[in-house]
């Protein structure tokens, strides 16, 4: 120690903090370090995979059917389903397995914690539609390898990519969202699947609801729109916002207020 | 250890002040001041239930506290930034995601501190989790070992202040001793540690100070030395009837001990005087049993106790 005398100081709270970007190199890890995750990433990949060589196989006599925009379009549907449950464990996850302690203790500043796996959530969707993309163009070339000309069509719009990627990221911050919200891992994806049911279930029995207020907040109509390769019109993107408003808006502003505030066990 | 921002300035490390904590109606903490020095072992003890863990959640800026302030190094926690490398925190040994094996907590808990990966191996060594171990997944880890993952973990950082709850819960009698060894060390070195017990035994074993908490009160604090000091004398002599008759006559006030003689409210040199005078061998004769901070702390936990079992009997 040494006997010169300091001047009375508190801790230098100017020096450097946690970068955001090593925050989220922290989170992307997080969804591939254990074998849950690791599979459940992987089984984009695999099942994008399976559903080419099913593709491949199954439309032998209709090989018009085998385009570039059919491949994207069917591996999408699988990863719709995946990438929220992936949202939904890389929050829940934290307190189900109680790792919240160690996170937060580490970064106190909790809103960029919960930033950096917005973050990651984003950059596993953008991988997902990348790979879809990738593979449904491999899968395009081996059908018109296979088979006659008419197979392996790259006719594909833009307003297709742009459509599959909306839906993706809405069902994503839908996911994180409820995650956020319940904080809990069945009843973030016991909510999240039956949303959707329940509100077609009201619709069905309430024609009126349906006409009113149904069609803007039911998610799974107002993201109909977005199944098809052409661009959508400016009341089926504003019918979508105000439900993303109610599914995602809400729950996300109650659920990061939840997490800044909750005690920590 | 690093030159580090506060060590040198501060005698205090850790400050706690009037710190409450209230769930509705039920107060977990009330009013709980004390502080922890660096150079030295700071022991929390207190029964299950006393408000350690909350109090050291508070601490870490995990759980918001009532009213009250708690500061390290003089500031909030939540105000450092990169906190881990100022202030190791292990608050539950349990809490690690079951599915991911030991040297990968310690790589996530590295890449977020941005320290080396050698750091990692490097602590690895020193709680001596062996390669093998580390490759195994937390879910096969007895609680023994979690402590010992833990305690690598807050030590990552290379912190100047540790906080540790419980830590040598799960531990084998060697563990103990090892970690004992480890805070002594890193005390010595100008370290800081506040770690909690229940066991009393456990903590007087470690500890340089200690702070007692039973029912979110603060029941006493000092140093080990202070707070075990037994008060008065214990003598044994061959004729303790004579001794008590001329213990009394000097105004002494002593009182029978079960195991045989007399506990004396005087220094044991008091007492080898007046034996010497009035002739009678002695057998024993030193200073009092740290009696005090043990039956205080019986009474505390059997206070608990009490009221636990009349809450369930009593109808509401």
């Amino acid at each position: 120690m040494t006997t010169t005398a300091t001047p009375p100081a508190v801790l230098d709270t100017g020096r450097p903090g946690i970068p955001m970007s090593r925050l989220i190199r922290v989170e992307m890890r997080k969804l591939v370090d254990t074998r849950a995750g690791f599979w459940l990433m992987a089984s984009i990949g695999l099942i994008a995979l399976a559903v080419m060589i099913g593709m491949l196989a199954g439309n032998r006599n209709k090989p018009e059917n085998l385009t570039f925009g059919d491949f994207f379009g069917l591996m999408n549907i699988p990863t719709a389903i995946i990438l929220p449950v992936m949202a939904i464990l890389l929050v829940t996850g934290e307190w189900s397995q109680r790792t919240a302690l160690t996170t937060f203790a580490m970064e106190p500043r909790r809103e960029r914690v919960v930033i950096a796996k917005l973050a990651t959530s984003f950059i596993a969707a953008v991988s997902a539609v990348a790979l879809s993309l990738v593979l449904g163009a491999v899968g395009a070339v081996i059908a018109g390898m296979l088979y006659s000309d008419t197979a392996g069509s790259w006719s594909m719009t833009l307003a297709g990519i742009v459509n599959s990627f909306t839906i993706q990221i809405f069902n994503l911050l839908l996911g994180f969202a409820f995650a956020a919200l319940i904080l809990n891992t069945p009843g973030a994806i016991v909510g999240y699947f039956a949303l959707p049911t329940a509100l077609s279930i009201v619709n069905e029995l309430l024609p009126a609801f349906k006409d009113s207020v149904g069609e803007w907040i039911d998610s799974s109509l107002t993201q109909a729109p977005f199944q098809s390769g052409d661009w959508v019109s400016g009341g089926e993107w504003m019918r979508l916002i105000v439900s993303g408003i109610v599914w995602i808006g809400i729950p996300l502003t109650f659920g990061i207020l939840r997490i800044l505030r909750t005690e920590i066990k | 250890m690093r030159p580090a921002t506060c060590r040198f300035t501060m005698d205090t490390m850790i400050t706690v002040e009037n710190l409450t904590k209230r769930y509705g109606d039920y107060v977990a903490l009330d009013d709980v001041s004390f502080t922890s020095k660096p150079g030295r072992v700071t022991g929390f003890l207190g029964p299950n239930g006393a408000g350690k863990s909350t109090t050291m959640r508070i601490i870490a800026g995990l759980t918001p506290a009532t009213s009250g302030t708690a500061t390290v190094c003089g500031s909030s926690y939540r105000d450092i930034h990169n906190p881990a490398t100022e202030v190791g925190v292990l608050l539950d040994a349990s809490a690690q995601h079951a599915g991911r094996t030991g040297a990968e907590i310690l790589r996530l808990s590295a890449m977020t501190l941005g320290v080396g990966r050698t750091r990692v191996d490097e602590m690895l060594e020193m709680v001596s989790l062996t390669a093998e171990e580390s490759r195994r997944r937390v879910r096969n880890y007895s609680l023994g070992m979690r402590q010992r993952l833990g305690i690598a973990n807050a030590l990552l950082g290379d912190p100047q202040i540790l906080i540790l709850d419980e830590p040598a819960n799960g531990l084998d009698p060697a563990g103990i001793h090892w970690m004992r060894t480890l805070l002594r060390d890193y005390a010595d070195r100008g370290g800081t540690v506040l770690l909690s017990s229940h066991l009393l035994h456990e903590i007087e074993i470690i500890a340089d100070d200690l702070v007692v908490i039973g029912q979110g009160r603060i029941v006493a604090q000092g140093t080990k030395e202070e707070l075990l000091a037994g008060n008065g004398t214990r003598v044994r002599s061959l004729d303790d009837d004579a001794l008590l008759q001329a213990m009394t006559a000097a105004g002494i006030v002593a009182r029978p001990v079960i195991e045989g003689g007399f506990l004396a409210d005087v220094a044991p040199e008091d007492i080898g005087r007046l034996a010497a005078r009035i002739q009678i061998p002695l057998v024993e004769l030193r200073p009092g049993d740290g009696a005090n901070l043990e039956q205080m702390f019986l009474d505390l936990t059997a206070a608990t106790a009490r009221e636990g079992s009349a809450t369930q009997g009593a109808p509401q």
